[in-house]
């Protein structure tokens, strides 16, 4: 059948940059709590945008619409939130540094072992698909569990923990440091812990 | 509605069947996505949807997040297609200093709309309670809420008080930040 032409050419989406700190589009990253930050990634990326958003002609006119009174309001409102932003950013950053990500051997049967990887949730990576990607490196099943407390969990099976250390590294290096990363053995009656 | 994090669920694919019907329904409800829709929601592409909370679904396109749908409403569209469609959906603009309690999740209230800073539509367009708009913001350019109106424009117009928009999606809410790949 002959292509017909399509008569007029489609209305095109609109493409909007998006905040890379708060997500947010620009104009609005000074509700977001991140302002100073955002600022600044703004006009690192898209110098022409915060032209627009951040000179002062702009600055100015956006703020004599408001009363006095509102101006100081929104202002402490403001800062609260971004202080409690710095707070929570902080913490993470914090949790981040003292937490680990453990490779464990588990032995299941004499000769044949499990490799368990715990906490890899603080570090921003996504358990479930860790888990699909190792299975598919390692050609062996890969789960995420759960634990009966709650805590997710991947299974990888065969002893692959050294593999699975540098895999890691390699791939999300940036995420995960290497003095976060430890190597467990876990015997089927007793814990006990060493370097492998 | 959404102002918690949104927990990751199970996607699954929809029948090409419901696709039509759904499709068919958001021209009913959105004439103004009528130019845009085979470029919104090809006929090919395979529509995925997502359980959200409170009995609320959403629904993407490769991982793109075109409509969510509450249990008892009509669909509304996301917030990003809103910015990439601007002119699809009637608009109605808040005040300066609404934009700050709008975007942590509060309830919209007629005097945002009302005061010299907001703009309502003439009685001409009036928009009846029940639609969906969407919701500029003064000095802006882009949409920061969307959501069904609890009161006519009219009506507003005349009281000049009340809750607006209770249960609306705003910018940075939790389905704002939902991670969809």
């Amino acid at each position: 059948m002959a292509e017909v032409d399509s008569g007029p050419v489609e209305p095109q989406a609109r493409h909007i940059v998006y905040c890379g700190v708060c997500t947010l589009p620009p104009e609005y990253c000074e509700f977001g709590g991140t302002a100073k930050k955002c600022e600044d990634w703004l006009k690192e990326k898209h110098s022409d945008l915060w032209e627009g958003l951040y000179s002062t002609d702009a600055v100015t006119a956006n703020l004599s619409t408001l009363s006095v009174s509102a101006q100081e309001r929104a202002a402490k409102d403001a800062a609260k939130k971004e202080a409690k932003a710095a707070q929570s950013e902080a913490r993470d950053a914090e949790k981040k540094a003292a937490s680990k990500v453990l490779i464990k051997r588990v032995e299941r049967n004499k000769r044949k072992y499990v490799t368990v990887l715990l906490g890899l949730e603080v570090f921003g990576l996504e358990n479930k698909k860790i888990a699909k990607d190792l299975g598919k490196k390692f050609a062996t099943g890969s789960s995420m569990t759960r634990s009966p407390a709650g805590a997710e969990e991947i299974t990888v099976q065969g002893d692959v923990s050294d593999d699975v250390r540098e895999w890691l590294l390699e791939v999300h290096g940036d995420k995960v440091p290497a003095a976060n990363i430890e190597l467990i053995e876990d015997k089927k009656k007793k814990k006990t812990e060493g370097a492998v | 509605m959404f102002k918690k994090e949104i927990p990751s669920s199970n996607r699954s694919k929809v029948k090409s069947s419901v696709q039509r019907g759904l499709r068919q329904k958001l021209l009913e409800t959105y004439p103004g996505f009528e130019p845009y829709i085979e470029e919104i929601m090809p006929k090919k592409a395979s529509l995925e949807v997502v359980k959200l909370p409170e009995r609320t679904t959403l629904y993407t396109i490769d991982s793109t997040p075109l409509f969510f749908q509450p249990f008892d409403g009509p669909p509304i569209p996301h917030l990003k297609l809103v910015h990439a469609y601007p002119t699809a959906l009637p608009t109605i603009q808040i005040d300066r200093g609404a934009i700050r309690f709008v975007l942590s999740g509060a309830a919209l209230m007629a005097p945002g709309l009302t005061s010299p800073g907001g703009r309502l539509p003439d009685s001409e367009h009036a928009l009846e309670a029940g639609s969906v708009v969407a919701v500029k913001a003064e000095g802006k350019e882009e949409v920061c809420l969307v959501g069904t109106l609890k009161q006519g424009t009219e009506e507003m117009k005349s009281k000049g008080k009340g809750v607006v928009m209770d249960e609306g999606h705003f910018l940075g809410d939790g389905l704002w930040r939902m991670q969809l790949d």
